[in-house]
């Protein structure tokens, strides 16, 4: 058909001016953090320098904001990865009582807003006298954490044959063997990429954590602060690119490594 | 599924309690489900729905107006404080809002998702595929801070504007009353972008996945019977690539819903529920009422929710 094979102009038009929208306000962000304007948002900069960028560096409460932010994102994936893991590899192998319960469970924490999850932890760790601390701020990131995992690794368990297990377990491997050799290696890269997703959403996640930090600063902390009560805002803008640099490349890896994914070896179809 | 430990004699029998152990657990499948889903239940199910419920449960106490403190009695006295006007044009303001936004993220998204799905090919559609991904996954507050620049008195529309002589336009939209005001980042218009901005890839991907999903055939089938590019389009495309607008529409719909912190950056001093909330439970201390307050969007999505699903939505996610 003629008319598949070349587009409207009105659909091109639409379709490219979408795209130039989604994508110019990042580009934004990378020209900014080498403006010389130091007062105000002024476009075009009156000047581009990288001097802001060594002032960053030597920022001791953006490093301190930086440390916890990985810190946090390392726990709460390392828990995710525990957690969704295991629950995908019951959901996707086994059927039992409560199943579909245990499926919608774990959605749910993404599936309502994040103020509801925020508020309620927080009420809780006060019914509870808990005080706020690193753990606190863990425990609402790995909540959500876990459901990018989990439906990472149950799409990967669900396309890997189950034969494969039984037939390891038939050639005399046993049970630890069969995990190491068989079952990890055929889910390792939906791992990988799950547990980058959720380092990349804890990393920069912010509802949440407002609920759940106390007067602990994490990086997204910081960049809220200084967008209701702009004080540095040259320190604010090189930040702010250092911050998309560190949650796009993840998602790239991630990409790449799911891709593969699809022909993993036993899936049948 | 117990015939396999009464056979345990053809496996060779293992050194070392670790190996004996996960040998047992292996041979009771019943027993290593139940170990494997334990953690999540203890965790999602005990932690995270117990203070839901919790937190459920305080919307129906109330708090004493004279001296603040909460008052452990069941009554239904704080439902009633959300019908009052100041707190309803809270919740007509952010169900507004997030209708618009979701009906903007639809008509903006479909011919992103159309020509992505259609058109583009090879190193296209892998910028087109880049071009959803990077602003889904690049940090939400750098989202909003982008826009912060773009929406600036001293900054690039403003500019572009000046340029072009038409500043006279946007100061006439800016003067309409209600969603206008002194500058676009205090303007509805202003929050109304930012969430649209923020929002659109969500509707992108589930919309685009059900276009990719229906076949050539059918199209050209249409174009066979003699239906115009115009009608194989409104009668077939169209039809099977709503249920992914209404899968879309459930996450631009929630996220907005639940949002407080666009509105409190770019925008007026008017509340949304989200900012509401926040408020209510922090610096009012009237928890009841910020839980009452986080019901609402529990149950617009609920209907909403349920609605979709009757339109197949659930299939195209």
């Amino acid at each position: 058909m003629h008319s598949d094979t070349r587009s409207p102009l009105g659909l091109k038009i639409a379709a490219f001016g979408g795209l130039f929208f989604l994508l110019a306000p990042i580009a934004l962000i990378f020209l900014y953090a080498f403006s010389t304007e130091e007062k105000s948002f002024q476009w075009p900069p009156p000047g581009f320098t990288t001097k802001w960028i060594g002032v960053t560096l030597g920022r001791a409460d953006v490093w301190q904001a930086m440390g916890l932010s990985v810190k946090v994102a390392a726990i709460s994936t390392v828990l995710a990865l525990l957690l969704g893991t295991l629950t995908a590899a019951a959901v996707a192998r086994s059927k039992f009582f409560g199943r579909e319960t245990i499926s919608l469970l774990v959605i749910l924490p993404i599936a309502l807003p994040g103020i509801i999850t925020g508020i309620s932890l927080r009420s809780a760790f006060s019914l509870l006298d808990i005080p706020f601390s690193t753990w606190t701020i863990v425990l609402g990131h790995a909540t959500f954490c876990i459901v990018i995992v989990y439906n990472n690794a149950v799409a990967r368990f669900r396309r890997t044959s189950g034969a494969l297990i039984d037939a390891s377990m038939d050639l005399g491997a046993d049970g630890l063997q069969t995990f190491r050799l068989v079952i990890l290696p055929n889910i390792a890269t939906a791992l990988l990429a799950g547990g980058m997703l959720a380092f990349a959403l804890s990393f920069d996640e912010v509802i949440v954590t407002t609920f759940t930090a106390g007067n602990q600063t994490t990086l997204p902390i910081w960049m809220l602060e200084e967008l209701v009560r702009p004080r540095q805002r040259p320190v604010t803008n090189v930040v702010a690119m250092a911050v998309v640099i560190v949650t796009v490349l993840p998602i790239l890896a991630a990409y790449y490594l799911t891709k593969d994914g699809e022909h993993t070896a036993g899936s049948e179809k | 599924m117990s015939d396999l430990s009464s056979n345990a004699a053809i496996f060779a029998p293992r050194s070392g309690p670790l190996a004996r152990t996960v040998d047992w657990i292996i041979r009771h499948p019943r027993m290593f489900t139940f170990l494997m889903v334990l953690p999540i239940t203890l965790w999602l199910g005990i932690v995270y729905i117990g203070a839901l419920i919790a937190l459920l449960i305080q919307s129906f106490f109330s708090i004493d107006e004279f001296s603040g403190i909460i008052v452990h009695e069941v009554t239904l006295k704080t439902y009633g404080e959300l019908l009052r006007p100041y707190n309803l044009d809270i919740i007509l303001r952010t169900v507004g809002m997030a209708a618009a936004v979701t009906v903007a993220a639809a008509i903006v998204a479909f011919p992103i998702a159309y020509f992505a799905a259609r058109y583009a090919k090879g190193k296209w559609k892998a910028l087109f595929y880049i071009g959803v991904m990077l602003p889904l996954w690049s940090s939400y507050l750098v989202k909003v801070y982008a826009w912060k620049l773009v929406l600036a008195k001293e900054g690039i529309l403003n500019w572009v504007f000046a340029k072009l002589h038409l500043t006279w336009l946007l100061d006439g939209v800016l003067s309409i009353p209600v969603i206008g005001g002194n500058s676009l980042s205090v303007s509805y218009i202003g929050t109304f972008l930012v969430f649209l901005y923020i929002w659109l890839p969500y509707m992108i991907i589930p919309v685009q996945a059900s276009l990719e999903r229906v076949s050539k055939d059918l199209t050209e089938a249409a174009a066979d019977l003699g239906a115009t590019p115009k009608q194989s389009f409104r009668m077939v495309l169209f039809p099977l690539a709503l249920p992914g607008v209404v899968a879309g529409s459930i996450f631009t719909f929630s996220l907005t819903l639940g949002d407080y912190i666009v509105p409190q950056i770019v925008g007026n001093s008017r509340l949304f529920i989200g900012q509401a909330v926040y408020t209510q439970q922090g610096t009012a201390g009237n928890i009841p009422l910020a839980a009452a307050f986080t019901v609402v969007p529990i149950v617009i999505m609920g209907i909403y929710l349920w609605g979709a699903r009757k339109m197949g939505a659930f299939d195209a996610l």
